[in-house]
């Protein structure tokens, strides 16, 4: 059967067609919805969202691989965003994203073996003032250290 | 003098409509719409010389005024799609004080007669996100929002649309392309999307820190206004300092104080034993400052482009004697690649040369004639593409070269970054 977001998500999708100029325009609203439901957005769910929003599939793939926050490969069950721009990196933000590399024994843009953690280097998010700056998942750490982020790994790491 | 946007930031709660209400919030809006018409919206805006905050520094009143009086339906759109590096004074309005925009948005739509606005957060302002559609939910439940607002005969629908990463949406058409659910390749003007816009309809886009200042200025005057700031820079501006400074934070100042000030007064100056070398005004497109001319210069946007840069999206960085200007060069050209949108070749092409240009004289591996080759570059892309990205890689480059040549030099001949710096890579 072919691929289908959850009924809520329907909904909510039908429910914003009515509320912007043209059903087209839920295309982020629809792939924010699908990026939560699916470990990352494939052929498959590009097309459910396509018949919901009555588009070309390949609109929405487009879509899709434009912008860096839908996924569109499997990544790791939480996502560490280490900020490398000029204010972070003044303040050891590319270090920090090093010892991120050794902890976690994978380079920027690799998932770990177990699938636990996918480490990427992100363009400014500002929040220069709390440099260096990283997000894990949708949580935002001001000020980290190396130690910082030990802990953190290990928190995230346990937590599971 | 007392901050004007962010003065309640920092207050428990400002967030809630009830702490916002108990500061005198949607008193203003109340009041408009009992006394003014719309058109007195936008002649206010336009005396009070309001300048937009996100980059340009377009004044307001004029981009409204440029609406077509021909009965198509109009959209405003905030632009909370923050971006530029080195800029993070939207995110602080947004997650803090999310009414005072809202009230901003309200009056804007008022005065341009939109009834329907999107506010198009960053798609990375997690926080933001859940902070605005909660104002925006309470909004409508107290009758700011929906129909006949407060008893007037507006109407207006706010809707809350995220991005998902994608710097050039910070570029109005591109936003615009994105907010119609597309790539966001911006569009060749004109047309301007005050004429076609938004799903072809005539739009305004403003930026978070703007609409804010509209609130202020409905409420107080454009008289009031003009008394704050230089002429033709009127008003106070949310600088971010960051970098090698000892208070890193959003200072809120008239237009015009000096940039000495705003770096050794409000940001509390360098660390011990450093002294200033560099700075980046306006966010790292806009041209690099020495200390010399950074101390000698007035943080007004005429006076930045007097000096040959720019007061841009408010980010200024901090640049110490410990820092090399190749390296630093390198990391702001290896953003505007990473983020061009592909859409035009000099600037797909070009931002990826020029990056790998710097990496290889940062690396010690640059050859006599590749500083030149930079900056002819650099004119190639230049005033060469549909939007301002292009421009926008050109000029920190371009300006670090200028200003700091003998250090590219250096890099050069001896292969190494000058004595006394430290890598930030």
């Amino acid at each position: 059967m072919a691929v289908q977001l959850s009924e809520a998500a329907q909904a909510r999708i039908a429910q914003l067609i009515e509320r912007y100029p043209t059903p087209r325009a839920v295309m982020l609203p629809a792939l924010h919805l699908a990026t939560q439901e699916f470990p990352y957005l494939d052929d498959e769910v590009c097309q459910a969202v396509a018949d919901l929003l009555q588009v070309p599939m390949v609109d929405v793939k487009g879509v899709a691989t434009f912008y860096t926050m839908f996924p569109t490969e499997p990544q790791g069950t939480h996502e560490v965003h280490v900020c490398f721009n000029l204010s972070c990196s003044l303040k050891g933000g590319r270090r920090l994203l090093r010892h991120a590399e050794q902890r976690l024994g994978i380079e920027v843009g690799q998932t770990t073996p177990d699938g636990r953690f996918t480490l990427r280097g992100v363009e400014c998010m500002a929040a220069c003032d709390k440099a260096p700056m990283l997000y894990v998942d949708d949580e935002l750490y001001g000020n980290v250290t190396e130690e910082k982020l030990d802990e953190l790994l290990q928190q995230k790491s346990s937590g599971e | 003098m007392e901050p004007i946007i962010t003065r309640h930031i920092g207050t428990p709660d400002l967030w809630r409509l009830e702490t916002y209400q108990a500061h005198g919030g949607y008193e203003t809006l109340a009041r408009a719409l009992r006394e003014h018409q719309p058109d007195d919206l936008v002649a206010i805006v336009r005396d009070a010389g309001l300048r937009g905050r996100g980059g340009a520094g377009f004044p307001t009143g004029v981009k409204w005024g440029f609406l077509p009086k021909d009965g198509r339906p109009r959209y405003l759109i905030c632009n909370g799609d923050e971006s530029e590096p080195g800029t993070f004074k939207d995110r602080l309005l947004l997650e803090n004080d999310p009414h005072q925009v809202l009230e901003g948005l309200i009056l804007s739509c008022y005065a341009v007669g939109a009834h329907l606005a999107f506010i198009y957060l960053r798609g990375e302002f997690f926080l933001g996100a859940q902070r605005v559609q909660a104002a925006i939910d309470e909004a409508y439940a107290a009758g700011y929002l929906g129909r006949n607002i407060l008893g007037s005969d507006m109407n207006l629908e706010v809707l809350l649309h995220r991005g998902a990463g994608a710097y050039i949406c910070g570029e109005e058409t591109g936003l615009i392309e994105s907010l119609e659910g597309k790539r966001a390749y911006p569009r060749i003007k004109p047309p301007f999307p005050a004429n076609i816009g938004a799903f072809g309809m005539p739009t305004v886009v403003n930026n978070v820190e703007t609409l804010a200042n509209v609130r202020h200025i409905v409420a107080h005057g454009a008289e009031w206004y003009n008394s704050i700031g230089p002429e033709r820079n009127r008003g106070t501006r949310m600088w971010c300092v960051s970098g090698r400074v000892r208070k890193p934070g959003v200072y809120e100042v008239p237009l015009g104080i000096p940039l000495r000030e705003l770096i050794f007064d409000h940001a509390g100056g360098l660390e011990e034993g450093r002294t200033l070398k560099a700075v980046i005004p306006g966010g790292s497109s806009s041209p690099i400052l020495t200390a010399e001319e950074a101390m000698a210069v007035d943080s007004d946007f005429d006076a930045l482009q007097r000096a040959g840069t720019l007061g841009g999206s408010g980010g200024l960085m901090v640049l110490d004697d410990r820092v090399c200007v190749v390296q630093s060069s390198y990391i702001i050209s290896e953003f505007y690649h990473d983020e061009s949108c592909g859409q035009c070749t000099p600037c797909r092409q070009g931002t990826g040369w020029m990056t790998k240009l710097l990496h290889r004289i940062e690396h010690g591996e640059g050859r006599p004639g590749d500083v030149d080759l930079l900056l002819s570059m650099g004119g190639n892309i230049f005033g060469r593409t549909i939007c301002p990205l292009g421009d926008a890689a050109v000029w920190p480059v371009e300006s670090a070269i200028n200003k700091f040549r003998s250090e590219f030099d250096h890099h050069i001949s001896e292969r190494r970054c000058l004595p006394g710096t430290e890598s930030i890579l």
